[in-house]
């Protein structure tokens, strides 16, 4: 792949959350980094976010959840974007997520999960090595 | 002004005229106080005979304008501040369980969080609820709910406050009904609806409707309260959630206010007299890590607040510029590495708030980086607050660091540059104008990344994660809301459904349609509905129906 190519991310909000500060963080950081960026704002359905990956070609989605509602809607959102053959795109969350529900949610293919105190370097880092162009 | 004589008469009359007073009505906790070692305390401390240049105009008395030292003459002599945990998760039933564990454990006020789609003014059966029933609040449907709720917990003796924003009249109107239901009638009610919904555009996210319609529905309650409600708070503006998505102090207390002076400026357009609502209203800050800039940061807000409503909006009531908070631990503080310290950061920023003269604390449990607390941890938070009460003797004098170079050096700081930002947003349009073209979105965000960059290139130091770090596995007793919870609740609310008088509950969902579409005051609407048992979704349902729904700017 050339590197010259972007990675480009879309940053989601699934859920009735509203704490979005991690979110956009992470959002700026991405764009700092050279990546392209979208954001979908607040109130996201698995639905609207399957969708905006696919019509807007990522090669990563970020999911940041903090309201305790990610082993209800993580897998929604996994199950929807292989049915759309979005198999490719690099998916990891974040937010309040404990421990204990990992192995599940890596289980149904969220590939990383950070949590609170993740440096930003160590996201970048991470989608830099694990995306697929 | 500030001359010694001038002083010397105003400590007079402060002595013979509010303190007093006060004592009068509520006697001090002790006949005398004193330190460990027998050295007496007094009331207050004042000024040295040297320093008494615009002591008055600027600090004064405890309990008078400009209110820097307290909101009353006696502070935590009389009483100490109410203990007040923000909890609440699964069903109604379990909450009520966990407020009446911590009001067996001494806390003095009930604080209720919602779980988000009732925020949202959704039912649990809506579909854009599921996973989210009873997460990060219980999950209140209707009357039913809330009195199962408040069972066997009488009103009349408890103060409750409820996070509550874009659905504030519809809980209100519940925890009415409730009081009646318990023969405790509205006038005898106190608490707090946080009601604060320009926050939510900027900080928080709960909002439904548009500024305009939700300011409605704010000035609606404003008018029922201040007609029905004495004791009651109408609004609770918030500078918690915004200090929590990212802002210094000094945006935190200008925003807070900017926000402050929109509800008054529109409660005045509707027509109401400012000393009519403005001693009901409250506000809400965060107490975040700067040990010295928080304490000055209470002190500030109160005397700007002060200034505002006398200067901008001629209150004539001293009450209408006595500006009354209650204050939570900074939440965006706690680490998720080494938990445990998390404690020791909580009992920093409680006393921070106690030093800046809070009328109620919450302070945060050391597990909350990591899932809701545990009861264990709960208790820990709580004991924090008792032991700075009953141990530390921090409450036995009036504002203690009053008269510090450095403390009083940063109260007029924050004051100053706080100013600075009301004024560019008034030079917008005031704070809906400013919000609207995400002015303050922007202002937080920048806030924000620039602190994260602090802390990733160790520029600022939180202990455990950046310094100071160890390898842990994290193991910890987490509180977990079972998954069946939500499947519970919908088949509790679909029994109450076919229980009611569906005749009744339509009517009156009609009547609050057309007063939606007219200008009538919503509120008896409201609680006419509420006592149909109409549920929150189909009460929201129909104003958004009316009102419509908000889509909020993404602003990175």
């Amino acid at each position: 792949m050339s590197s010259s190519k972007k990675i480009r991310v879309l940053v989601a909000k699934p859920g009735l959350d509203g704490h979005d500060r991690g979110a956009k963080i992470v959002a700026r950081a991405l764009r700092d980094a050279g990546m392209e960026v979208i954001y979908t704002g607040l109130r996201q359905t698995p639905e609207m976010i399957v969708e905006a990956a696919i019509s807007e070609d990522v090669n990563v989605i970020g999911l940041s959840i903090l309201s305790g509602a990610h082993n209800a809607l993580f897998p929604k959102i996994m199950e929807l974007l292989k049915a759309e053959g979005g198999d490719n795109i690099l998916v990891i969350g974040g937010g309040i997520i404990p421990h204990d529900d990992v192995p599940a949610l890596k289980a149904v293919g969220i590939a990383e999960v950070f949590g609170p105190g993740t440096p930003l370097a160590d996201i970048v880092g991470y989608i830099e090595s694990n995306v697929k162009l | 002004m500030g001359s010694e004589k001038g002083l010397r008469k105003t400590f007079k009359e402060w002595d013979e005229g509010p303190v007093a007073k006060t004592l009068a009505k509520f006697p001090e906790r002790k006949e005398q106080f004193e330190t460990l070692s027998g050295i007496p305390v007094d009331r207050l401390y004042g000024p040295s005979e040297k320093a008494l240049m615009e002591y008055e105009q600027e600090l004064c008395f405890p309990g008078m304008f400009p209110f820097t030292r307290g909101v009353q003459p006696t502070m935590y002599r009389g009483r100490f501040w109410t203990m007040r945990q923000y909890s609440g998760f699964a069903t109604a039933k379990e909450t009520n369980e966990r407020f009446k564990f911590l009001l067996n454990q001494g806390q003095t006020g009930l604080s209720i969080a919602f779980d988000l789609p009732t925020q949202i003014g959704y039912d649990s059966d809506n579909p854009l609820a599921q996973g989210e029933v009873g997460k990060v609040g219980v999950a209140i449907n209707s009357l039913a709910d809330m009195e199962l709720l408040f069972d066997g917990i009488p009103l009349d003796k408890v103060s409750t406050s409820m996070t509550i924003n874009a659905p504030a009249a519809i809980l209100l109107a519940m925890y009415i009904a409730v009081g009646e239901k318990q023969g405790v009638p509205m006038n005898k009610l106190r608490g707090t609806i946080q009601n604060d919904i320009l926050k939510e555009y900027v900080a928080r996210g709960t909002f439904i409707h548009g500024p305009k319609e939700s300011m409605r529905l704010i000035t609606d309650t404003f008018k029922f309260c201040s007609e029905n409600m004495p004791l009651w708070n109408t609004i609770s503006i918030s500078g918690y959630h915004i200090r929590e998505a990212g802002s210094t102090a000094v945006q935190e207390v200008a925003f807070t206010l900017a926000n402050g002076i929109a509800y008054v400026d529109a409660a005045i357009k509707v027509g109401l007299d400012v000393d009519s609502f403005a001693s009901r209203l409250s506000f809400f800050f965060g107490s975040h890590s700067d040990f010295f800039e928080e304490i000055a940061k209470f002190r500030a807000a109160r005397r700007l607040w002060a200034k505002i409503m006398h200067d901008r909006f001629g209150a004539k009531d001293d009450s209408s510029c006595r500006m009354r908070f209650h204050t939570q631990t900074a939440g965006c503080t706690l680490t998720a590495q080494q938990p445990d310290n998390n404690v020791v950061r909580v009992t920093l920023q409680a006393l921070q708030g106690v030093l800046g003269g809070t009328q109620s604390l919450h302070t945060n449990s050391r597990d909350e980086a990591l899932s809701l607390p545990t009861e264990q941890s709960v208790q820990i938070a709580l004991r924090t607050q008792q032991i700075i009460a009953y141990e530390t003797g921090v409450g036995d004098t009036i504002d203690p660091l009053a008269g510090s170079y450095f403390i009083e050096h940063l109260t007029d700081e924050v004051e100053k540059r706080a100013m600075e930002y009301i004024i560019k947003i008034d030079d917008l349009g005031g704070a809906p104008a400013a919000i609207e073209k995400g002015f303050i979105q922007r202002e937080i965000n920048d806030s924000a990344y620039e602190f994260q960059q602090a802390i990733d290139n160790s520029t600022r130091v939180v202990v455990g994660l950046n310094k100071f770090t160890v390898e842990e596995e994290q193991q910890f007793d987490y509180l977990r809301v079972d998954p069946a919870v939500e499947a519970e609740q919908i088949g509790r609310l679909q029994e109450m459904r076919e229980e009611r008088d569906q005749a009744a509950v339509e009517k009156t969902l009609e009547a609050l349609r057309s007063a939606a579409e007219s200008d009538s005051n919503l509120m008896p609407l409201i609680l006419d509905a509420v006592k149909a048992y109409a549920t929150l979704g189909e009460m929201c349902g129909v104003l958004r129906e009316v009102f419509g729904e908000y889509r909020a700017p993404d602003i990175l």
